[in-house]
């Protein structure tokens, strides 16, 4: 009894039991909405269960990871990420027109999702490293660190991921204290250069998705069925849902990538509008979890890592959810900790591994 | 503003970092405020109407797919069909445990390894959501038992659908190539194209060959239905349907019985031969051989099929009439005469005195010929009857390696011909700038010599022999080598001739042309190395004899190792065209470890050119003839 307390102690004195309800709850709702999306099969939803697992494992390993190890790993990290993206360019392997993949031997992988964490964390160790009050051109600097791996990401191109790493970057920012003034300047700018982005640097799909967005009506077989479908799936679902495993919408196989991007669709149709604000009032109580360990956090670095991956979880949510119900162009991101998909599930729960070794580590005053 | 530096102030930075997560913490409730506002105007305000409209997705769009536009040879006889046929298809997400589904279905129908096998690889390439054909070619009792017994077995469907079919099998696997199921990669590319619309429901797609080339002329377009089903999804009836439009069909120049011809004079050598009409490019017979049954590639080749094909070591899928690379031995030679005529290098009554042998000057080393005792006195008309290799040893030194790369390189020697199906290779004339490229070595003086008999570093594709004599034939005029000869437009209704295409026409002098031609219609004629092949011949038969070394060759003996199969024999070559003083028919015939090219690739042509002129069936040589070491 005593020995099985230690090993109790020992699995969990990192991990933030709050946090970890919240996001075994949210796997569990996954779970459930896959099993009757891929209709009934157990396979896919075991192999979803490994995925979290590992996903689950590098949470534990990284939660135990102190504080002044993340930061060290920082720059290391952001540097290999920016050579594997240069990798990428040179040597990368090309799916769906866009190259992205990069072959190391053993398997493939997608730099992009590596330096999802590894900007943040880079650019809050830049900003933490100054030991004067932040200028100007501090911010300028981190934005450069930002603009480097965005740029690389969004010639493959892959402009879903280089908006969000911007977002998440952008968050680093935010918390840093770039002033009022300026943001609303970025944001002008931004606006401005949008038309020319449109014209110049964007491909035929790309702009294809976003007027799809605006009416899709327009292409009702083509990049249109997305949007159609799923619209049809979350209003047939009414106030109280068609019930589990009931949807016609994603039964009769209407829905597109039903257990991805689109499984949110899935779940309204067979939950119903209770069940959506059950599911928005779960990732809130997440949210706000993570936004209390962000208060807490003890140094600018942690604070700026812990708020930038909050809110970047936020944003894949809000993202997923307004895509599939029509109020955000069809970009591919997944519905965080309830998408099928492994790669995801990890970036995910590395964040929150982060997050959890922030609340849970002694806390170093800084003085 | 800030003013210089200025420490830190912690609490501050703190003070105002709570400030800004509060803030944002607003941003979160009121962003979550708006999708909630979404999901009520959906859900509650809109419900009724899109519940009406999920009602009404029981009509299902459903693509129609087109009939594969059909290929039929010159005379209409058809070379690719498609059939009606049944096949057990499964969605594997669909059915919980696949290995023991499909052995309870195994009780009902048959179903042998090698279906599972090319299943398994299928189920690789796709989706989890696609359904993949387990057994192809339903018999009638096979469907009713598997019908009867439906119930059983979820997720697994009968459907009928149009199967490709090639009724020549090996006779023509290398020109239409086949179909095969498309795979990721495919839908990759095809979206790429922005062409994956008009596959929605394709189930195949070209993959080598005509079938791959003129795919977009083949395969059609694609329709839709809008089709009622009932809840559980199954079909009620058809509401409103735009029709499919079949592909186009193909008429090629090949003329089947040539060919069928052809393949029969070859009897059992392996080797290539592509003949073609020298006044507008169309290839007449085109046999690379051995060859292989497009059929089994038609849904998938299972792995045993697979590995007889692939490693064999006659490499049946290997296409040796457009990817073979061959020295082109004495058959290069007309060429180095008509460069010697015209860069005033030779005259046709200029002679050398052949002892058998040629030396560089200030060198020991002895470019033999193939008669030891040498050949006496030998001019340009004697040197291509007797393929003489002393007089175009003397010729490739006078010449120089950059006359004879510049020269020769016009009858697309080293470059593609363009021929109209994909995967031809360059071959290759050698320049001092490529060894250079290749090697990183000086080209040396003696690597001109065995240039000048078509060794060496030389390499051409039997295509391009033809292309490059067609253009001797044709009196300096190129046309694309092509096989579509005309595309029927089912959208339409119109049959569109595929022109002959015009490259370019050599300016070469009248006279010059004549002494080779002269020369090379000697070939077949008493005292010629085709002298045998050319007896009493009923029409005037040009060409020229060529062996093409397959090891021994001293300068190119580095090239040519990475090439040297278990079989060392000589291969033998014979390009030729007739009538020779108006040509209807250019070929070349490649026989490869054949030994010489006067005993063994001219008995060959000589047989197709008395099916073409005098419809005479080829009795097929037999391998064990044939051993007669002349040029």
């Amino acid at each position: 009894m005593i020995e099985f307390k230690r090993l109790w102690h020992y699995l969990t004195r990192y991990i933030d039991n709050f946090l970890l309800g919240g996001i075994f709850l949210l796997m569990l709702v996954g779970l459930i909405v896959l099993y009757s999306a891929s209709g009934g099969n157990l396979g896919r939803v075991s192999s979803q269960i490994l995925n979290m697992i590992v996903a689950l494992i590098i949470m534990w390993l990284v939660a135990n990871i102190p504080l002044q190890q993340i930061m060290r790993l920082a720059l290391p990290l952001y540097i290999i990420g920016i050579a594997l993206l240069i990798g990428v360019a040179l040597f990368g392997e090309i799916h769906n027109g866009a190259r992205r993949w990069l072959n190391i031997g053993i398997t493939r992988i997608q730099p992009s999702e590596l330096l999802k964490i590894a900007v943040p964390l880079m650019m809050a160790w830049y900003f933490d490293k100054s030991e004067i009050t932040l200028r100007l051109r501090d911010y300028a600097g981190a934005t450069l660190i930002l603009l480097l791996p965005v740029l690389l990401i969004a010639r493959q191109p892959d402009l879903g991921t280089a908006l969000l790493i911007t977002t998440s970057g952008f968050y680093v920012l935010y918390f840093a204290g770039l002033s009022w003034r300026v943001m609303a300047g970025l944001l002008a700018t931004a606006a401005s250069v949008l038309p020319l982005f449109w014209s110049l640097a964007m491909h035929d799909y790309q702009r294809k998705r976003i007027l799809t967005m605006l009416d899709p009506s327009q292409d009702p077989l083509g990049a249109g069925y997305h949007t159609i479908q799923a619209s049809i799936a979350i209003g047939s679902g009414g106030i109280t849902g068609k019930g589990w495993q009931k949807g016609t919408q994603s039964q009769l196989d209407f829905l597109p990538e039903q257990s991805t991007d689109f499984i949110f669709a899935v779940f309204s149709e067979e939950f119903g509008l209770i069940g959506n604000g059950l599911l928005l009032l779960l990732y809130l109580v997440v949210i706000g979890r993570c936004m209390i360990i962000t208060a807490n956090a003890p140094t600018q670095f942690t604070r700026l890592v812990a708020g930038s991956i909050t809110l970047t979880f936020f944003t894949y949510v809000f993202v997923n959810m307004g895509m599939v119900s029509g109020i955000l162009p069809v970009v591919g991101v997944p519905l965080p900790l309830i998408s099928f998909g492994g790669t995801s599930l990890v970036t995910m729960l590395l964040g929150f591994g982060i997050l959890m070794s922030i609340q849970t580590h002694p806390k170093l005053v800084k003085t | 503003m800030n003013y210089g530096v200025e420490l830190r102030n912690h609490l501050r930075e703190l003070r105002h970092f709570h400030i800004r997560l509060t803030i944002s913490a607003g941003f979160v409730v009121l962003l979550f405020c708006l999708l909630l506002t979404r999901f009520f105007y959906l859900q509650a305000l809109r419900g009724e109407h899109y519940t009406t409209l999920a009602e009404a997705n029981r009509i299902a769009i459903m693509p129609l797919v087109p009939n594969r536009g059909l290929i039929y040879d010159r005379n209409g006889a058809i070379l690719a069909q498609n059939h009606t046929t049944y096949a057990l298809e499964i969605v594997p997400n669909k059915v919980a445990s696949l290995e023991s589904a499909i052995d309870e279905l195994a009780t009902v129908i048959e179903i042998t390894p090698e279906d599972r096998q090319r299943f398994n690889k299928l189920r690789r390439e796709s989706t989890r959501f696609k359904s993949l054909p387990i057994r192809t070619r339903l018999s009638d009792t096979e469907v009713a038992s598997f019908a009867a017994n439906r119930y059983r077995f979820p997720g697994m469907e009968i459907k009928a659908r149009l199967l490709r079919h090639y009724p020549h099998a090996e006779l023509l696997s290398h020109v239409i190539g086949y179909i095969g199921r498309i795979n990721d990669k495919d839908l990759e590319q095809l979206e790429n194209n922005n062409e994956l619309e008009n596959y929605r429901g394709s189930l195949h797609i070209g993959r080598i060959g005509i079938e791959q080339s003129y795919e977009k002329e083949l395969h059609g377009i694609t329709g839709f239905e809008q089709v009622e089903t009932d809840v559980a999804g199954r079909y009620v009836r058809t509401l409103s349907r735009t029709p499919p439009v079949a592909g186009n069909d193909l008429v090629l120049s090949l003329d089947i019985k040539l060919q069928q011809a052809a393949e029969r004079a070859f009897g059992d050598y392996r080797g290539a031969l592509v003949a073609m009409d020298p006044t507008n490019g169309e290839i007449l017979a085109f046999v690379s051989k051995p060859g292989f049954d497009p059929n089994l590639f038609v849904d998938g080749i299972d792995h045993l099929n697979w590995r007889l094909l692939n490693e064999s070591i006659d490499r049946p899928l290997n296409n040796r009439a457009l990817r073979g690379i061959y020295p082109p031995g004495s058959t290069f030679k007309p060429f180095m005469a008509l460069a010697g005529l015209e860069l005033g290098k030779r005259t046709s009554e200029y002679s050398i005195n052949d002892p058998g042998y040629f030396s560089l000057p200030g060198s020991q080393h002895r470019f033999r010929d193939w008669k030891p005792s040498g050949h006496g006195r030998v001019n340009l008309h004697k040197s291509l009857v007797i393929s003489c290799d002393t007089y175009y040893y003397t010729l490739a030194n006078d010449l120089g390696i950059n006359n004879i790369f510049s020269f020769i390189s016009q009858f697309g020697f080293g470059r593609k011909t363009e021929v109209d199906i994909p995967g031809e290779v360059a071959g290759l004339l050698p320049s001092p700038e490529w060894k250079m490229k290749r090697f990183k070595q000086n080209w040396f003086p003696g690597d001109t010599i065995s240039v000048g008999i078509g060794q060496g570093y030389n390499l051409a594709t039997p295509l391009q022999l033809t292309f490059a004599t067609m253009i001797l034939a044709n009196k300096g005029t190129a046309y694309r080598p092509h096989f579509v000869k005309q595309i029927q437009d089912n959208k339409i209704g119109q049959l569109f001739e595929n022109k002959a295409n015009q490259m370019h026409t050599l300016d070469l002098k009248k006279e010059n042309l004549k002494h080779v031609n002269n020369a090379l219609a000697d070939v077949t004629r008493p005292g010629g190395t085709a002298a045998r092949a050319g007896a009493n011949a009923a029409y005037t038969f040009a060409g020229k004899t060529g062996t093409s070394q397959v090891i021994n060759i001293k300068q190119g003996e580095r090239y040519i190792a990475s090439k040297i199969q278990e079989r060392h024999r000589d291969h033998a070559l014979f390009t030729a065209y007739a009538p020779a003083e108006n040509p209807k028919i250019v070929m070349t015939v490649l026989v490869e470890n054949g030994g010489s090219g006067g005993s063994t690739a001219a008995p060959i042509a000589r047989q197709i050119l008395d099916y073409f002129f005098l419809g005479k069936t080829p009795e097929p040589i037999l391998a064990e003839k044939a051993n007669n070491r002349s040029h």
